[in-house]
Parts: structure tokens; C-alpha cells; sequence
């Protein structure tokens, strides 16, 4: 059993479903990828598996504790990092008070892991007495994924990281992404340029209208035609 | 010697007064601005919950007086003081328990909470009138002055005096103090970082694990605390009466907005903006320019720009140039 297993997830905001049987899996070290076309339900599944969508059907698990009925902030105690889309740093506050805030529920000293964050990203320790909402949009995100690692995470999700950043910094920003995987936590995450993230995921998901399509590894989701010629342009 | 004469004049008149008014609107504002920023409304029960602050601190300084405590040259409400503070605490706590949380949790729009507020003001007012009723109360004791008109004159020579009321000058202190705490408190302490979080972006502090209901709380115990210090100088400075401290809700919305709403350090400012701004113009200049001007040039009249009774149409016209203007106040308000 994977680390992280959604299993069959069924369920959506009011009356009718928007998730199908999803199915979703990663384990540690692993990235795995969900794409899809606009309205495929990508944000959705990443939402069921942190809690914020009531399921209707189908269960999730974290290595191998089924938390299904937990609610988004006991999964965060639970070792799940979850960076949203958009809104997700604390614009007024300094890069290092957005760490400080990742930390809230360390009672430990964070100090070391603060380090790490600023290891990984080096541009927030120059950067670290300055508002979050004065950076770029590729500093930012670096705050955000910073934040959510600030609990020391086993599975970090993101919701489209390089959403609005330049080609440049999407680069960065996946190399950063595998940095992260390496170090043995779990990443799933949504992405828009499916091209870039399957060439770095282990694990590949194609989502169309709630359900899985495809799924194999990225470099095979690559390589078949099909999926080619219907997600990827050809 | 004319122009110091004039100096002096405008400082004991203008600068003093408006300065200690400004302090005491500084902490209401400061109070409202919190709760803005972390609750997201408009708090109009703030200027009756000063009032019920100071009603139990004029309370307890009775009692303290009638036991014969006192605190020498100081009044003895600033003993009262925490008294008062902590009533007014679990009033806030209560009325939050029983009113807004049911909205809170309803998720309801900021104007229900608004009108929620004007609710909780009758019945805080009610309260307040019931207990002490509606007349004017004193409770300023120990020494008068700091400095006296007559001793002024002496030490300067001048014709024109100086006051310097004790009211006055502890007014300044305690904002200071005051201010000082609340901002170190915001900006250093694990809790404050987590106000200013929670106020920045619910959701974000929601997946930090910052607990809403004891952010609510902490907000409360501090926009009480601040209401009863406020409310408690502007007594000392003027006296207790409870309308005039539902009237003091104007100038302290005003000021909250000129700064920035939601923004601490623009609360301030903007009580002291809206201080001096009423004092300046409804003070009669006509003896600072028969000092300043050659004789022929003396003004006939009281050269006053608008009368005392009209004091709020300043607050009002402030907060109407800056909503057309410059709708977010001096510092961009919004978030703490």
C-alpha cells in the first residue's frame, strides 16, 4: 500500500458529484502529478484528499491510518502540507513571521527547520524581515511552499505552484520541487503545464470530468500517443 | 514677547487639550481598528462599552475613596482601573459568547454583525444608565495640576498662563504605555502574530492551526481593555456621563478610518488627526492674533471657525473628504 492512498473518492459541494471514483496515490519521495482540461476536477480531488470537500463515498488513507473523517487542520497535525492556489501567504507579514505562523502548532523549536526552508530557498533569507506581498510572484510561492514545509509535512500537496510565474522561474521552481521530494516527502501536487510537471512525476494522473483517465508514470503518460494528441497538443 | 504670549495662549488652549483628547480617541479608535481587523465589523456598541468600563471604575473609586485609599497626587481610578478592565473583559466575552459567535458560525455577512453591534449598544447603554444613571459623575481626585496658570506666570513673566492638568499629562502617559504594549504584543508575541495573521488571511491561518475562537477571544480582552483605559481618561480629563460617550462614537469611527481601518498604527494617528483637527477649528483665535497682529489689524470678532456645539460636523466632514478621497485611510488599512 502507497503512503498516501485516495481511494475511489465520490463526492462534491451540494447535490451533484464532481469526483467519480477518483483514485490518487503517492509515496514518499514520489511526485505525483494530477492534469487534466479546465473543469476536470484537479482542485477538487487535491481539496477531498485534505479534508475540505465531504466525500460521499471512498476513503483516504495516510500511512496506512485511514483519515478519512479527519478535518483539514487534523490532517496538518496529521503531516499533511497543503499550499492553495492563491491567498497563500500572509501578505502583511515578513517572510519569517509566514514561516513562524507555518510553525503555530510546533510546541518544539523550529529554528533548524526554518534553516532548512531557507537552504532550499535562499532568496527568503535575504528577503526574510521583508512583506510577503512586496515579492514576486516565484518568491511567493517559494513562502508558500516554505510555510507548509515549516511543520515538517510527510505529504505536500500544491495546488498549481507555478500558476502566473515566467517559464524561468516554473523551472526553478520544479527543480525546487524535486529537492524537496528527495529529502523523502510525498508530493502531490495539481498542474496547469502538464507538459513540465510529467516530465518530473513518478506518478501521473489525467483527470477528465471527476474520473481517472489515465494514469502511469509521467514518463509513459509522455510517451502515449494518445494522451499526447488529446491533453498535450500533439 | 507678544509671540510667545501667543504660543503660550495656543499651546494651553489648542495644543494641550487636543492632545490629551487625541490620546483618549487614539486608544478607542485602536480598540474599534481591532476589532475591524479580526472580526471584519464595524463595532458600534464600542462607545457604550467605554462607558460601561468607566461606570464600574467610577464604581470601585467610590468605593476605594470611601474606605479612605488613595494613591496621593494620583486619582484614584487609576487603582479602579484593572477593576474595571476586567468587568468590562467578561462583558465582552459574554456578549461575544451569546451574540456574535451564533453569527460567526452562520458566517454572516459583515453588515448583520454591524446591526448585531447596534443591539448590543442598547442594551450595553441601557445597562450603564440603569446602574449610574444619566447625569454627570466626577471622580477625579489627588492634585489638580502639574502645572498652575499662576506658577507658570511667575517662572515666565508672561501675561498669558499655562495648565498642565495631572488628568492631562497621565492621559499621554498611559497612551503611550498603552500603545507601546499593544504593539509590541502584535508584532512580537506568538498570539499577536497570530491576530495579524488570522486578520491578513482566514483560511491561510485556519491551515496553520490558529485556533479563530481564541484569536476572537484575545481581540475581545484587548478592545475591552483599551475601551475602559480610553473611556477612563476621557473621564478624568472630562467627566463620566454616558451620552457623551455614545457620542464619542463619531470622532473614534473617524478616526479609525482617517488612519486606515484594521490599521493599528492609522488608528492612532488618525484619533490625534481628528483631535486637532476639532479643537483647531472650533477654538476662538481672537486673543493669539491680537497678540500676533499690529493693532489696526485686530479682529473685532472671535475669529472662531465653527461653534463648540457644532464640534462633530469636524469628524463627520473628516470622514466624508477621506471616503472620497482616499477611501483607505493614511496607511492603507484593512488587515492588522
Amino acid at each position: 500500500m502507497t503512503f498516501l492512498t485516495a481511494d475511489a473518492m465520490t463526492g462534491g459541494y451540494g447535490a451533484a458529484d464532481i469526483l467519480h471514483a477518483c483514485t490518487l496515490a503517492v509515496d514518499r519521495g514520489e511526485i505525483a502529478v494530477i492534469v487534466g482540461p479546465n473543469g476536470a476536477g484537479k482542485s477538487t480531488a487535491m481539496k477531498a484528499v485534505f479534508g475540505m470537500l465531504p466525500l460521499r463515498a471512498g476513503h483516504v488513507s495516510l500511512d496506512g491510518t485511514n483519515i478519512t473523517t479527519l478535518s483539514p487542520q487534523e490532517r496538518v497535525r496529521a503531516g499533511m502540507g497543503f499550499v492553495p492556489q492563491v491567498r497563500n501567504v500572509f501578505v502583511s507579514m515578513s517572510v519569517e513571521e509566514n514561516l513562524e505562523m507555518g510553525a503555530f502548532i510546533r510546541d518544539d523549536d523550529f529554528h533548524d527547520t526554518m534553516e532548512q526552508v531557507f537552504s532550499l530557498f535562499p532568496i527568503l533569507r535575504q528577503k526574510r524581515r521583508q512583506p510577503a506581498g512586496e515579492l514576486s510572484g516565484g518568491q511567493r510561492q517559494q513562502v508558500a511552499v516554505g510555510r507548509a514545509l515549516m511543520t515538517k509535512p510527510s505529504l505536500l500537496m500544491l495546488d498549481e505552484p507555478t500558476a502566473g510565474v515566467s517559464p524561468i522561474v516554473m523551472d526553478e521552481l520544479f527543480d525546487k520541487i524535486l529537492e524537496v521530494a528527495a529529502t523523502g516527502i510525498a508530493i502531490l501536487m495539481v498542474e496547469q503545464n502538464a507538459r513540465q510537471a510529467l516530465a518530473i512525476a513518478d506518478r501521473g494522473y489525467v483527470l477528465v470530468q471527476g474520473r481517472n483517465r489515465f494514469t502511469d508514470t509521467g514518463e509513459a503518460l509522455l510517451a502515449d500517443p494518445e494522451v499526447r494528441r488529446t491533453f498535450l497538443g500533439g | 514677547m507678544d509671540v510667545l504670549n501667543a504660543l503660550v495662549l495656543f499651546l494651553n488652549f489648542v495644543m494641550i487639550p487636543a492632545t490629551a483628547y487625541g490620546a483618549q480617541l487614539a486608544l478607542g479608535a485602536l480598540g474599534v481598528t481591532l476589532i475591524y481587523a479580526v472580526l471584519r465589523f464595524s463595532n458600534f456598541a464600542h462607545g457604550d462599552m467605554m462607558a460601561f468600563g468607566t461606570m464600574l471604575v467610577v464604581l470601585v473609586t467610590w468605593g476605594l475613596q470611601s474606605l479612605g485609599v488613595s494613591l496621593g497626587p494620583l486619582p484614584t481610578a487609576l487603582l479602579a482601573l484593572p477593576i474595571g478592565i476586567l468587568g468590562t473583559i467578561v462583558l465582552a466575552l459574554v456578549t461575544d459568547a451569546s451574540v456574535y459567535r451564533f453569527y460567526r458560525s452562520k458566517r454572516s455577512e459583515p453588515v448583520i454583525f454591524v446591526i448585531a453591534s447596534v443591539g448590543v449598544m442598547f442594551v450595553y447603554n441601557a445597562l450603564t444608565r440603569f446602574v449610574i444613571g444619566t447625569d454627570d459623575q466626577r471622580f477625579e481626585d489627588g492634585a489638580r495640576f502639574v502645572v498652575k496658570v499662576g506658577d507658570f506666570r511667575k517662572w515666565s513673566g508672561l501675561d498669558e498662563g499655562l495648565a498642565i492638568r495631572t488628568s492631562q499629562l497621565i492621559t499621554v502617559v498611559v497612551m503611550i504605555l498603552t500603545v507601546a504594549f499593544v504593539f509590541w504584543f502584535l508584532q512580537k508575541t506568538r498570539t499577536g502574530k497570530a491576530m495579524r495573521a488570522y486578520s491578513d488571511n482566514e483560511d491561510l491561518a485556519l491551515l496553520s492551526g490558529i485556533s479563530p475562537e481564541r484569536v476572537v477571544r484575545i481581540t475581545w480582552i484587548l478592545a475591552a481593555a483599551l475601551a475602559v483605559i480610553a473611556g477612563t481618561l476621557y473621564g478624568l480629563d472630562k467627566s463620566f456621563r454616558p451620552f457623551t460617550y455614545f457620542q464619542l462614537l463619531l470622532p473614534i469611527f473617524a478616526a479609525a478610518i482617517v488612519g486606515g481601518i484594521g490599521h493599528p498604527l492609522g488608528a492612532v494617528a488618525g484619533g490625534f488627526v481628528v483631535a486637532y483637527s476639532e479643537v483647531m477649528v472650533t477654538y476662538a483665535y481672537k486673543g493669539v492674533l491680537t497678540y500676533l497682529l499690529p493693532e489696526a489689524w485686530r479682529p473685532e470678532g472671535l475669529v472662531q471657525m465653527l461653534g463648540t456645539d457644532y464640534k462633530f460636523a469636524v469628524s463627520f466632514i473628516i470622514l466624508v473628504v477621506v471616503l472620497l478621497i482616499r477611501p483607505t485611510g493614511i496607511f492603507r488599512g484593512r488587515t492588522i
